[in-house]
C-alpha cells in the first residue's frame, strides 16, 4: 500500500457526525494530503464543483472521525504467531479504528524506551491504524519496581499500565500514582485482586457451580477499584480503570467522581452485550478477563455508559491462537479479539434505544482521545484526515473466520450485528474499503 | 559579659536540633564559628577552651566525614576525644541504648556527640546523661551541625542569609539534612524551595513553610543557593525513583538545569556525592560556584562553636544542679 497521501479528496454526500461538537448534518469532508482541509454542508453534493479534488460519494452513509481504541493487545514483538502489527492494523482499519493504544504486555515488555520506539516506528512504516504505546508501570510488569515512566513518556508512551496484570501491591500503586503526578501521567489499572482471581475461569455464581468451574468473584474487581480510588484520592494522581465489568465498581467510581477524585474508566463491548451465559457449553472464545458477569451487571454497565460514569468503550482486543483457546475451559487463555466488532456492538446501544447516535460515538472517538491526550477523534480543520465511513443500519453476521485478525477468537462469532464500517481513511489515505 | 549579652546567647545544654531555636541563638553559634573559621585558615593556635574535657564520639551509624570533623573540632579546642563505633546489631532495642548511656555516663564525659539511625534516639539518650549532647544526625529527623555549617558557608559567600532564595533538591523525604536546613534557613529569613519528585517528598512538607516544586527548571529559577541532597542507591531502583538514569535526567544538577538559577548561585552538597546521580561532575567541581569543599572546611569551625557553647552551658547546668 502506498504511503503517499492522495491529493485533495472530497468525501461528499455523507451524514457528517462530529461527536465532540454535536455536529450532525448532511455534508462532507475535504481532505488535502494528510490533513482535513475543510468540512461541512458545502460538501453535501456528490456532483458539486470542488476544483481538482477527487470526489468520493458517501451515498448518505455516516462519516465520523476515525475510532480511537485505547485497549488493544498487539502481540508484536514476541507473539507474532497470534498477531502482528500488520494484522492488528488491518483488523483495526476494517473496524474503522484509526488510532489504537496498545498494552505493554509484549515480549520484550514495553518498559524500555527502545521498545516504545520500535513499536511506534514499525506501526508508522505500515501506515495502517496509528499505534500509541502504553508504557509499563513496573519493570517487567512484575509489580515491584517502578519503570522509567518519565523517560518513557518523553519517548512516546502515552499512559502507563501493567496491561492485563493489576498493580497488586497497594504500596507500589501508591508510589506509582505519586511519581506519575510529577509528569501528570495517567495510570491505567486492570482492576482485579490477583489473590481472589487466581485459578478462576469464569464469573463466580450459580452457573460456575453448575459448570463445575472455579469462579472469579465480582468482589475481586470491586475491592481493587475501591482501594485504588482511595489511593488516587490520597495521592492526587490520575487513575483510569480498564474494562469495568461489575455494577458495584460503577457505584464506587460514580461516588468517587462526585467527590472530585481524578478517576475515569472504560468498559468493553462484551460487558454490555453479553453475560455469563455466553460461556455455556464451555465456549472458550467467551472466556474473558474480567469474566463475563451476571445480567444485573450487564444492565448496570449500560446505565454507567448512559450516565457518563463510564467514559470510554474500548475493544479490549486480545488475540489468542487456536492452541491457546481449543483447550479445556479452565486451561484456555483469557481474551477475545474486538477491533472489528467495536463499532457494531457499540452501536447496539443506539439501536436498542439507550443512547443517541452521537453519544454512542463519543465513547469511541473524542472521549478516549481526550482521556489519553491523542490528536484524534474529532473533526477539525488542520487535523489528521482520519475518518470512518459507516452504515449504521447495515446488517451482517459476525463470522470469526471472515475477520482480518490473525487470531479469530471473537466472543461474538455468529452474532447478528447492525452497523458496519464501509471505508477507513488514515492520514488522507483510504486504507480499508468494504 | 552584660545581662543583655547573656540573653542573646545560645543557652541550651544540648544541641539536639534546629527546630525551635531562636534566630539569635543561631547567630550566636554562627558568629563564634566565623571566628574559628578565620583562625583555622590561619593555622593559629586556638584558646584551648575544652582542655581537660572529654568528648565521646558515639556513632551508632557509620560515618567517616562527620566523625572526623567532630574529632578535629574537639582536638583543636584541646579536648580528649574518644571514638566509639557501636555495631548496629547490638543497639536495636531502646533499652540497650539507655544502658549504653548509663555506662558512658559513669565515665564522666563532658560532651557526647551522637549519631543514631533512629529518629529521636539522640534525644532519648540526652535525657539519661549528665553531660552535654550534640546531635550528629538522628534517623531522618535532624542534623543540626550540618545546617549550621551550611549556614556559615552561605553567610560567608553571600554576606547574609536573610532574603536569599534557597532550593533544596533531591531526597527530602529521607533527609535529616533537609529538615534541619529548612528550619534554620526559614528562621533566618530565607525563602526555601524543595525540588524533588513527589515520591521523595513528604506529603505535608509545605507545613514546614517551604514551597514545593516537581520540576527542576522551575524550582531553580532565580535561586541564590542550590543545595543538593544525596540519594541512596537502594532508593533509586524502583521503590522511590525508577532508575538512576531517570533520576539524573530529571533531577540531577547539570549546567542546563543550573542555568535557570541566578548566575552567581552557590552549589552545595552535604556529601558524600553520587556523581552522575544527583550531581554532574563538572558542576560539583566548578571552582567558581561550588562550595562543596568549603562546606567541609566550615564543618570543623561550626562544630568547634557548638562544642564551645554547650560546654559553657554545661558548666552553668552543673553548678545549678550541684554536680
Amino acid at each position: 500500500m502506498s504511503l503517499k497521501p492522495q491529493g485533495r479528496v472530497v468525501y461528499a454526500n455523507a451524514r457528517l457526525l462530529d461527536p465532540a461538537t454535536g455536529l450532525d448534518v448532511i455534508g462532507g469532508v475535504l481532505t488535502d494530503g494528510e490533513k482535513i482541509a475543510d468540512f461541512g454542508v458545502e460538501f453535501a453534493s456528490p456532483s458539486g464543483a470542488y476544483g481538482d479534488a477527487t470526489i468520493v460519494d458517501c451515498d448518505g452513509a455516516c462519516l465520523c472521525p476515525g475510532l480511537v481504541d485505547i485497549r488493544v493487545q498487539l502481540r508484536e514483538p514476541g507473539d507474532e504467531h497470534k498477531s502482528t502489527l500488520k494484522t492488528a492494523g488491518e483488523s483495526a482499519t476494517s473496524g474503522g479504528v484509526t488510532s489504537m493504544v496498545c498494552l505493554p504486555n509484549t515480549n520484550p515488555v514495553i518498559d524500555d524506551m527502545s521498545v516504545v520506539e520500535f513499536v511506534a516506528r514499525r506501526a508508522r512504516l505500515l501506515g495502517l491504524s496509528k499505534v500509541y504505546p502504553y508504557g509499563a508501570v513496573t519493570r517487567g510488569l512484575e509489580g515491584r519496581d517502578m519503570a522509567e515512566m518519565g523517560m518513557l513518556a518523553e519517548s512516546g508512551a502515552v499512559a502507563f499500565t501493567d496491561g492485563t496484570r493489576a498493580v497488586a501491591s497497594a504500596k507500589v500503586m501508591r508510589k506509582a500514582l505519586t511519581y506519575a503526578r510529577n509528569f501528570d501521567l495517567l495510570i491505567v489499572q486492570h482492576p482485579e485482586e490477583p489473590s481472589l482471581a487466581d485459578g478462576g475461569a469464569m464469573n463466580s455464581g450459580d452457573l460456575a457451580i453448575r459448570m463445575g468451574l472455579p469462579g472469579i468473584p465480582a468482589v475481586a474487581e470491586t475491592i481493587m477499584v475501591a482501594r485504588d480510588v482511595r489511593l488516587a484520592e490520597d495521592t492526587g494522581g490520575r487513575l483510569h480503570f480498564g474494562h469495568i465489568s461489575t455494577a458495584e465498581s460503577i457505584d464506587i467510581i460514580r461516588r468517587a467522581k462526585e467527590r472530585g477524585v481524578k478517576v475515569t474508566c472504560d468498559t468493553a463491548p462484551p460487558y454490555f452485550s453479553l453475560n455469563e451465559l455466553a460461556v455455556g457449553e464451555y465456549r472458550t472464545f467467551a472466556k474473558l478477563s474480567p469474566p463475563l458477569r451476571s445480567e444485573e451487571d450487564r444492565q448496570a454497565i449500560i446505565e454507567g455508559i448512559k450516565d457518563g460514569v463510564i467514559d470510554v468503550v474500548a475493544s479490549d482486543h486480545a488475540p489468542e491462537d487456536e492452541d491457546s483457546k481449543r483447550l479445556p475451559f479452565a486451561q484456555a487463555a483469557f481474551g477475545g479479539v474486538g477491533l472489528e466488532t467495536l463499532l457494531a456492538i457499540t452501536l447496539e446501544l443506539y439501536h436498542n434505544g439507550h443512547m443517541s447516535l452521537l453519544d454512542c460515538l463519543k465513547t469511541i472517538t473524542c472521549n478516549p482521545a481526550d482521556l489519553i491526550g491523542l490528536p484524534a477523534g474529532k473533526l477539525e480543520k488542520g487535523a489528521a484526515a482520519d475518518l470512518c465511513l459507516f452504515d449504521p443500519v447495515r446488517g451482517w453476521k459476525i463470522d470469526a473466520d471472515q475477520l482480518s485478525s490473525k487470531s479469530k477468537n471473537s466472543p461474538f462469532d455468529g452474532r447478528l450485528a447492525q452497523g458496519r464500517c464501509l471505508r477507513t481513511v488514515v492520514d488522507g489515505r483510504t486504507v480499508f474499503e468494504l | 559579659m552584660s545581662t543583655k549579652d547573656r540573653e542573646l546567647r545560645f543557652t541550651h545544654r544540648h544541641l539536639l536540633g534546629i527546630e525551635g531555636l531562636y534566630p539569635f541563638e543561631i547567630t550566636d553559634i554562627l558568629d563564634r564559628a566565623e571566628r574559628y573559621a578565620a583562625l583555622n585558615r590561619q593555622r593559629t593556635a586556638v584558646e584551648p577552651l575544652l582542655k581537660g574535657r572529654t568528648v565521646i564520639n558515639l556513632f551508632f551509624e557509620n560515618s567517616t566525614r562527620t566523625r572526623t570533623s567532630f574529632e578535629r573540632a574537639a582536638k583543636r579546642l584541646g579536648a580528649d576525644v574518644i571514638n566509639m563505633s557501636v555495631a548496629t546489631s547490638s543497639i536495636k532495642k531502646g533499652e540497650t541504648l539507655i544502658d549504653t548511656a548509663v555506662t558512658l555516663n559513669a565515665m564522666h564525659p563532658d560532651v557526647l556527640v551522637v549519631r543514631h539511625g533512629d529518629s529521636g534516639a539522640v534525644e532519648l539518650l540526652s535525657q539519661k546523661v549528665n553531660c552535654a549532647v550534640l546531635n550528629a544526625g538522628d534517623g531522618t529527623h535532624e542534623h543540626p551541625t550540618q545546617a549550621l555549617l551550611d549556614a556559615l558557608t552561605i553567610r560567608r559567600r553571600k554576606g547574609s542569609i536573610t532574603g536569599l532564595v534557597v532550593a533544596i533538591c533531591g531526597d527530602v523525604l529521607h533527609s535529616r539534612v533537609a529538615r534541619s536546613n529548612i528550619h534554620l534557613l526559614s528562621a533566618m529569613g530565607a525563602q526555601v524551595r524543595l525540588v524533588a519528585p513527589n515520591t521523595l517528598l513528604p506529603s505535608s512538607m509545605s507545613v514546614l513553610g517551604a514551597e514545593v516544586y516537581h520540576d527542576m527548571r522551575e524550582g531553580l529559577k532565580d535561586v541564590d543557593v542550590v543545595m543538593m541532597l544525596r540519594l541512596q542507591k537502594e532508593r533509586m531502583e524502583g521503590a522511590y525513583v525508577p532508575s538512576q538514569r531517570e533520576y539524573f535526567h530529571f533531577y540531577g544538577l547539570d549546567y542546563d538545569k543550573l542555568s535557570h538559577a541566578k548566575s552567581d548561585a552557590l552549589i552545595m552538597h552535604p556529601g558524600p556525592m553520587n556523581r552522575g546521580v544527583e550531581i554532574d561532575s563538572d558542576v560539583a567541581d566548578d571552582f567558581e560556584r561550588s562550595a562543596i569543599q568549603e562546606q567541609v572546611e566550615m564543618g570543623v569551625a561550626a562544630r568547634m562553636a557548638c562544642l564551645e557553647v554547650v560546654t559553657a552551658n554545661l558548666e552553668d547546668w552543673r553548678k545549678e544542679n550541684g554536680l
